[in-house]
């Protein structure tokens, strides 16, 4: 192996064992935290660092071939998938009324999505219907 | 419609290149299925065009938007010591905190991307979106969160181009 082999080597096992720790922290963290609104944020750790440092870590272990390509159109993906699925999580808790202590005066929110969403729901019962 | 037919087109090549680079196959019957896959792909979104006729803008600046990615990606870092810190003090998190942060972009796609670097950096969530701001949950309120949110939020404006909100 020479020089530039080895510095490859370390530099990918370093971001692999960085971003394995990042998802044990990240678990750790969603274990211990005592509610749900805290636990949100426990997950993110594993999706951002986690995730971004394991395929960082993979990447360079490819190099320069197809499998890096894929390997980063997942990052991509990952990255913009992410935080969506996060967010739908936490927006499902919050429109069915499970907020956080001292959060109540959001209450008038969801109030109002409620009522739109019967509106939008009664002026369009087959969005497609006619369309195609 | 000539219009149409040039997105179409450049839209069928992306999509080849995307095929090409994800099978490395190269033989005639892959060859032949990953064309159909693109001409029904096309198809597809051509009818679906119909549902509802809404323009998808991307009113955002390329190089711009670069320069941002990497500042986020310090922010993404730093919050996750920061929230590492505290899931590995094992104390509870006690300063849970929902507020309202103000929203000033103008296209949806700078909207999307805010509310997206809010969830990326650990620590803070978006809950929901009104009109002209997020609700925003954190895990460990501190004095200057706001202030940190409202520079991203200037930095997401900076990176529109000139005519955003024009076409949607």
């Amino acid at each position: 192996m020479t020089a530039l082999d080895w510095i490859v080597e370390i530099a990918s096992w370093i971001a692999i064992l960085m971003g394995s720790a990042f998802l044990i922290i990240g678990a750790i963290g969603t274990l211990r935290f005592p509610d749900f609104w805290s636990r949100v944020h426990a997950v993110s750790v594993t999706d951002s660092a986690g995730m971004l440092l394991l395929t960082l870590g993979m990447c360079i272990q490819a190099g320069f071939t197809l499998i890096t390509v894929k390997l980063i159109i997942i990052g991509v993906f990952l990255f913009i998938t992410g935080p969506t699925a996060t967010h739908a999580v936490a927006n499902a808790a919050f429109v069915s009324g499970f907020l956080p202590k001292g959060a109540d005066k959001f209450r008038r929110v969801i109030k109002l999505a409620d009522k739109e969403a019967k509106i939008a729901k009664k002026r369009k019962r087959s969005p497609l219907k006619g369309k195609l | 419609m000539v219009n149409r037919m040039i997105q179409g087109i450049i839209a069928a090549l992306g999509l080849a290149a995307l095929w090409l680079l994800m099978s490395g196959l190269y033989k005639t019957l892959i060859f032949v299925l990953g064309t159909l896959s693109v001409l029904l792909t096309i198809f597809i979104v051509n009818r679906m065009d119909k549902v509802d006729g809404h323009k998808l803008g991307y009113d955002i600046g390329i190089f711009a938007t670069i320069k941002y990615l990497v500042w986020l990606m310090v922010e993404i870092a730093k919050s996750n010591w920061a929230v590492t810190k505290v899931i590995l003090s094992g104390k509870k998190p006690e300063n849970n905190n929902m507020f309202e942060v103000p929203v000033t972009q103008k296209s949806e796609i700078a909207q999307v991307i805010f509310a997206n670097s809010i969830t990326l950096t650990p620590g803070t969530v978006t809950v929901e979106s009104e009109d002209d701001n997020f609700i925003v949950h954190a895990l460990d309120f501190a004095e200057g969160d706001m202030d940190a949110l409202a520079d991203m939020d200037a930095r997401v404006s900076a990176i529109e181009t000139d005519n955003a909100g024009a076409v949607s």
